[in-house]
């Protein structure tokens, strides 16, 4: 340590960085991407989809909530943990019913991009196909629970930021799914479109309402360049 | 039909080959070899209708389009045309409506190339009875090399089009409610302006190439698989051909009007859909003569019949000489289909040229909105024939009711009256029934409609099988192909 500055080692490579910041940060800033899903920079992280799972000197953590410290020797971009993270992927898609090519999120969903620059071709799990409604009982926001990985960025959102805390999880295990907050649905709510938890799902769970489509093929945010490709980019310049 | 007290013999082809999707047809004899009974059945459930329901009305036009992979544009437009009426916009910016024209344009000149070339024309440039090995494009590439490179050009400039126009050549996502996601750039446009006047020469081409293959052979061709029946089709409301948009027309088998000017939104008051108990397909009529006489046809033969006349030169002169072969009445013969086929071709082409040089389709005011509706129904000339959608949607925004019909099914008491006729003139009496006698009927099925996919779909290989079985069910005959 030197200056106030601490060195972790993340696949070889010195990276500098300061106390208190997570693993997680740390790579961003040195451009370093490190496959994620629930983490959001303006969310507390929850460590809940385990996408990030890196290996700290050998015993795999999520980088999301580690913290950095002197001499961590991190695995990240290896073959062991792609496979790992794929199939944590491939879990989502099937337990939900993830239907891309109509999807409204398509080509700006945070779990298709990382299932294209994983390489996932097609889950390798058998389908559940859970029976699942839309709740689109608000008038500018809908839920559709089929498209949810229980990220939980929305709880967070919503809670943290908007101070409303209109989503929340209930059940557990196979059973675990997000509840608003009211009687009935999501109409009975304080959630408005503007609020930060309308538009901070990663895939097209919680969407507000017509905006479908609007952006055409070619400048969708993941049509030119794989997810994480602007966390490398930034780095480099 | 008695199956158990008279003598017959049944002929099944299962399934047709060279179509998109699966039919099976079974011609029913009895023991003096006469016709009994000629059917195509669709032998498998789609549900487009019951699994859009529940879902967000403008996700309607990305998903129904799934219905298809030869005319998603159709079913892409159609709905999102519905939806236009759902959010109560009853006229799109120009740039809008020129844009979504372009791209229906663009549909219809790919869908009409492979019909024509790719699936049909083996039969017509190789011969019905040629050996079904290179009775293909295949065989159409080694004997015609130029024309099939042709063939495969029209096609994907008609895909670059929609590309365009669309975002992508299969399933794009560019018609929104009450628009458009995406107008044209100078580059897209320049590129699309450097080869169609070459299609459009080649477009020419094909109608002439098919009119003298016709006129040469006209005392067959004009028989194989015809009936008198009547017509439905949009017509713009001026009586020009229209293929996006317009009102209802329907003429009857001397060509008098049905009914006329009809809007999509009253389509219920003058067609109804029956059900047989031996196919999925409905059976669309004329309420007012109801189903035993009140069935019709649609697709390019129907609307070349009911329009008053074409707005593009060189397709308006070719419908005019199309129409000399009716003597003042409309044309019947099932093998015309190809030939107004191909004047729609000429004629998208026509419309294509007059699009790229419009300046419209590179305006930036793509969507418009208007007053909430809970109803609509639009009505769209798919490539094959009349296409309606109908929805209703809640206050929620989802879809309660969704009512498709496609063209497939409209024209689905004509094949079987094709496969009728055809079975009349070549299968009645012969005691063995030959592999290019049997091609006949698909090359009936195929005049109309290429792909059932809208009312099906297959996977895997397409064999034919047939057996010609006796009234016990004991095999006399046999054949498998493919």
């Amino acid at each position: 340590m030197s200056n106030g500055k601490i060195t972790i080692y993340v696949d070889d490579v010195e990276v500098e960085t300061e106390p208190g910041k997570t693993i997680m940060e740390a790579c961003d800033a040195s451009g370093i991407y490190i496959p994620r899903l629930c983490y959001h920079k303006d969310l507390i992280p929850g460590g809940h989809c385990r996408v990030c799972t890196i290996k700290v000197n050998g015993k795999p953590t999520n980088a999301c909530t580690f913290p950095a410290q002197e001499g961590l020797v991190v695995e990240n971009d290896t073959d062991e943990l792609k496979e790992f993270r794929r199939n944590i992927i491939e879990m989502l898609f099937v337990e939900g019913n993830h239907v891309c090519p109509y999807c409204e999120k398509q080509g700006n969903c945070e779990l298709q991009a990382l299932a294209y620059r994983l390489g996932m071709i097609a889950p390798t799990y058998p389908y559940l196909f859970p029976k699942i409604e839309v709740d689109a009982s608000h008038p500018d926001v809908y839920i559709d629970r089929n498209r949810c990985v229980i990220c939980g960025r929305c709880v967070r959102a919503s809670r943290d930021i908007d101070g409303k805390s209109v989503f929340g999880f209930v059940g557990r295990g196979n059973d675990k799914h997000i509840a608003v907050n009211a009687e009935h649905n999501l109409s009975e709510t304080q959630l408005t479109a503007a609020d930060r938890a309308a538009d901070i799902c990663p895939t097209g769970s919680i969407v507000v309402k017509r905006t479908a489509y609007k952006v055409p093929y070619g400048k969708r945010m993941y049509d030119q360049e794989p997810i994480g490709s602007d966390i490398e980019k930034s780095a480099k310049v | 039909m008695k199956a158990s007290d008279t003598k017959q013999k049944k002929i099944v082809i299962n399934p047709v080959t060279r179509i998109e999707g699966h039919a099976k047809v079974t011609i029913r004899m009895d023991d003096k070899g006469k016709i009994d009974a000629a059917r195509m059945h669709i032998v498998e459930f789609r549900g487009f209708e019951r699994f859009v329901r529940g879902r967000l009305y403008w996700e309607a036009p990305t998903i129904v389009q799934r219905l298809c992979g030869i005319c998603p544009v159709s079913h892409h437009l159609c709905a999102a045309k519905a939806m236009d009426g759902i959010i109560g916009v009853d006229k799109l910016t120009p740039t809008a409506e020129k844009m979504r024209r372009l791209m229906h344009y663009g549909q219809t000149f790919q869908s009409h190339a492979l019909h024509f070339f790719h699936l049909s024309s083996p039969d017509l440039l190789l011969g019905y009875d040629a050996d079904p090995a290179i009775r293909n494009v295949i065989g159409i590439a080694l004997k015609y090399p130029d024309l099939a490179k042709q063939a495969i050009l029209m096609r994907k400039y008609g895909q670059e089009i929609i590309k365009a126009t669309s975002g992508k050549k299969i399933h794009g996502t560019g018609a929104v409610p009450g628009g458009i996601n995406k107008s044209l750039s100078n580059e897209e446009i320049a590129l699309l302006k450097n080869d169609i006047d070459q299609m459009l020469e080649w477009s020419v081409q094909s109608v002439d190439l098919y009119k003298k293959m016709y006129m040469d052979d006209i005392d067959r061709l004009s028989n194989l698989g015809s009936f008198e029946s009547n017509f439905v089709s949009l017509v713009r409301k001026d009586g020009c051909l229209d293929l996006y948009d317009g009102l209802l027309r329907a003429k009857d088998k001397d060509g008098k009007i049905i009914f006329d000017k009809v809007r999509p939104i009253d389509y219920l008051k003058y067609i109804r859909e029956g059900v047989r108990n031996w196919s999925y397909m409905k059976f669309p009529f004329i309420t007012s003569l109801g189903q035993e006489k009140g069935w019709y046809r649609v697709g390019p033969l129907a609307r070349v019949n009911n329009c008053d006349f074409i707005d593009t030169p060189i397709a308006e002169k070719q419908r005019q000489e199309f129409m000399e072969l009716g003597k003042g009445r409309p044309v019947h013969s099932t093998m015309a289909y190809h030939w107004a086929r191909l004047i729609e071709t000429v004629h998208s082409a026509e419309k294509i040229k007059e699009l790229l040089d419009d300046p419209d389709i590179k305006g930036k005011d793509l969507v418009t909105a208007g007053k909430r509706r809970h109803e609509s129904v639009a009505i769209i000339e798919a490539p094959r024939g009349s296409l309606f959608h109908h929805y209703k949607v809640d206050d929620n925004d989802q879809i309660t009711m969704a009512n498709l019909i496609v063209s497939t099914t409209s024209n689905n008491e004509p094949m079987n009256q094709a496969i009728r006729r055809v079975a009349e003139d070549h299968i009645a009496g012969q005691k063995k029934v030959t592999e290019p006698v049997l091609n006949l009927v698909e090359v009936a099925i195929r005049a109309y409609d290429p792909c059932l996919s809208c009312a099906t779909h297959a996977i895997g290989q397409m064999p034919l099988k047939v057996k010609l079985v006796d009234f016990r069910g004991q095999v006399i005959d046999e054949k498998v192909r493919g």
